[in-house]
Order: C-alpha cells, then sequence, then structure tokens
C-alpha cells in the first residue's frame, strides 16, 4: 500500500499541486483564473475609456487641438515596439511549449528589453510634456499647467485644454504602471525559466503572464489612435 | 481538452497583419474623411487588431467554451457600462434644453 502511493507519487510532475487532479487541469484552472482577472482589468480601464469618450463628445474641439500637439512619430514607434514584444512573448509560449529552454529564455529578454524601451519612449514623451507646461494641474512648481503652448483649432476654448491632459496622463499612466508590473512578471518568469523549471509538460506559468502582457498590448492598441489620431485630420488633410 | 500549439507561421502572419494595421490607422489618420469616417476607420482597425491579438496571441481560438463565455461576459458588461452611463449624459440636457 505505502509503496504503491509512493510510486504514485514519482510518476507525478514536480509542477503539479495536490489539490489538482493532473497538469492538464492544473493549467486550465490557471488559464481560467487569468482570464477573469482580465475581465476585472478590461472594466477598470472601460470606465477610463467611457471618460475619454465622455469628455471628448463634450470638448471635440479641444480634444483635437490637445491631440495634434502629442508626438505621433514616437507613439507609433511605441505602437510598434509594442507589437513586436507581443510577437515575441507568444514566440516565449512557443517556445516552452515545444521545449526549446534557448529559444524561450531569449525571448523573454527580448520581450523584456521591448517593454523597458517603450516606458523609456514614454518617459521621453512625459518628459516633453513637463517642458511645455503641459502636466495638469498644479502639481509642479514653476511647471503649472499652461496651454499657451498648444495650437488651438478654430473655436476651442483654450480652458478647456486641460481635461484633455487629464485623460492622457491618467491613461497612459495606468497603461504605464501596467507595463512595470509586467516587466517585473516576466523578470521573475526568466529567472524560473533560467532554472529549467518551464518545459512542454508544464509551462502554465509563462502563459498566462504572455495572456497578461498581451492585454496590455490591446489597451495600448486602443490609446493610440483614440488619443494620437484624434483631429489629426484637422491639421494635416483637405 | 489538450492544448494547442500554434504553428510560428500564424504569429508571423498576425505580427505582419498588426503592423500593417498599424501603418494603416497612422495613414488613415492623417487624411481627412467626410463626416464621423476618420473615427470609425480608427476604431474599427484597433478593434480588429484586438481580436487578431485575442483569438490567436492569447490563443481564445482554441481554448475552452468557459474561457469563450468569460470574455464575452467582459464585452457584455463593458457594454452595460457605456450604454448605461452615456444615457444619462446624453438625455441630461433634455431637461434643461
Amino acid at each position: 500500500m505505502a509503496e504503491s502511493i509512493a510510486a504514485e507519487h514519482e510518476v507525478h510532475h514536480p509542477a503539479l499541486q495536490h489539490h489538482f487532479e493532473n497538469l492538464e487541469q492544473q493549467r486550465e484552472a490557471g488559464t481560467l483564473g487569468m482570464w477573469v482577472f482580465l475581465v476585472t482589468e478590461i472594466m477598470f480601464f472601460g470606465g477610463m475609456f467611457f471618460a475619454y469618450t465622455l469628455y471628448r463628445w463634450q470638448y471635440p474641439l479641444e480634444f483635437a487641438s490637445a491631440s495634434n500637439h502629442l508626438d505621433l512619430p514616437l507613439g507609433t514607434i511605441n505602437t510598434i515596439v509594442l507589437i513586436v514584444s507581443s510577437f515575441t512573448m507568444a514566440l516565449a509560449v512557443y517556445s516552452a511549449q515545444i521545449g526549446k529552454r534557448r529559444n524561450l529564455l531569449a525571448c523573454l529578454v527580448l520581450t523584456i528589453a521591448l517593454g523597458v524601451t517603450f516606458l523609456g519612449i514614454k518617459a521621453v514623451e512625459y518628459h516633453q510634456k513637463y517642458v511645455d507646461n503641459l502636466i495638469p494641474g498644479k502639481l509642479i512648481r514653476g511647471h503649472y499647467f499652461n496651454p499657451n503652448g498648444v495650437h488651438l483649432l478654430v473655436g476651442a476654448d483654450k480652458n478647456k485644454v486641460e481635461m484633455f491632459y487629464w485623460i492622457y496622463f491618467a491613461m497612459t499612466g495606468m497603461h504605464a504602471v501596467h507595463m512595470i508590473i509586467g516587466v517585473g512578471l516576466l523578470s521573475v518568469i526568466l529567472l524560473f525559466a533560467a532554472r529549467g523549471r518551464y518545459g512542454p509538460e508544464y509551462h502554465n506559468p509563462v502563459e498566462i503572464s504572455g495572456l497578461y502582457w498581451h492585454f496590455v498590448d490591446i489597451i495600448w492598441i486602443f490609446l493610440f489612435p483614440l488619443l494620437y489620431l484624434l483631429g489629426r485630420h484637422f491639421v494635416h488633410g483637405g | 481538452m489538450s492544448e494547442h500549439i500554434v504553428p510560428v507561421r500564424v504569429y508571423v502572419l498576425i505580427f505582419l497583419a498588426l503592423i500593417a494595421g498599424t501603418g494603416l490607422t497612422v495613414w488613415a489618420g492623417k487624411r481627412d474623411f467626410p463626416g464621423p469616417l476618420n473615427v470609425i476607420i480608427a476604431l474599427t482597425i484597433a478593434c480588429i487588431k484586438a481580436t487578431l491579438v485575442v483569438l490567436f496571441f492569447m490563443h481564445l481560438r482554441y481554448s475552452s467554451r468557459l474561457v469563450w463565455v468569460i470574455f464575452a461576459a467582459a464585452l457584455f458588461w463593458l457594454a452595460i457600462l457605456f450604454a448605461l452611463t452615456f444615457s444619462d449624459y446624453w438625455t441630461r440636457n433634455w431637461l434643461i434644453g
């Protein structure tokens, strides 16, 4: 009896938790848990997307004016950086699934590096806003919000421009926080992967960290056109 | 249901589509389309890109029904958030008018 239990334990994968029947069930449960968490994240960002929609609807010209002042080339580069990072993340999961440990490590390092690149470019943009006195409110002495540097479209009210920047900083700021968390998460995964913890049988942590990473990418896929491209046609088109 | 391994070819195709979508949305954003078309084009491209990421990068296409239901629930509640709150703001002026 005791021997048969011991034998049973030997065939168990070391990563299998005791409250799961098998690795397959454990994987499904982990994935499901991450998706439920992502639903709460969608609702969290949803509130901010609603705020954006509402104020854009109320102050269309002011939003277009302020949007035109954002750095479109940097925003576009950052969008591409994030898409490439999502691609390398997908390849990281693939490498774990087929048991290519060196590829897994390389893809994770690349994904982290691209995430840090995104944050660096974002920091450059934030600094531009600081120099132009476009940080909303009176947070920094000597750099109170002042919309004089923003080229206003005809009919736009100078006093309503600040709302765009509140929403811009709230949304890109929360997105950046999620990026920082993602980079931290992937660093831990990288550490475990380097110790050889993940292989074809067990790689759920890589997979669900990937889900989170892709989710953060999706938020940016919506933020980019809404914040950077809105109203460009008022200036460039026609 | 055992795990589905997506071939690299699919990932590459999705990646190229996402890059193309980004180029397209920047190009379209700089042009002046009639009426609200600019917004519609931008949001359509963003939704297509997001759908590709969810279906293939996030493996939803190969996931169990339960995951599909959970994702659908997110969209459903998001729609409620937008529809009900907006109906409030939309109709506020009606009383003053």
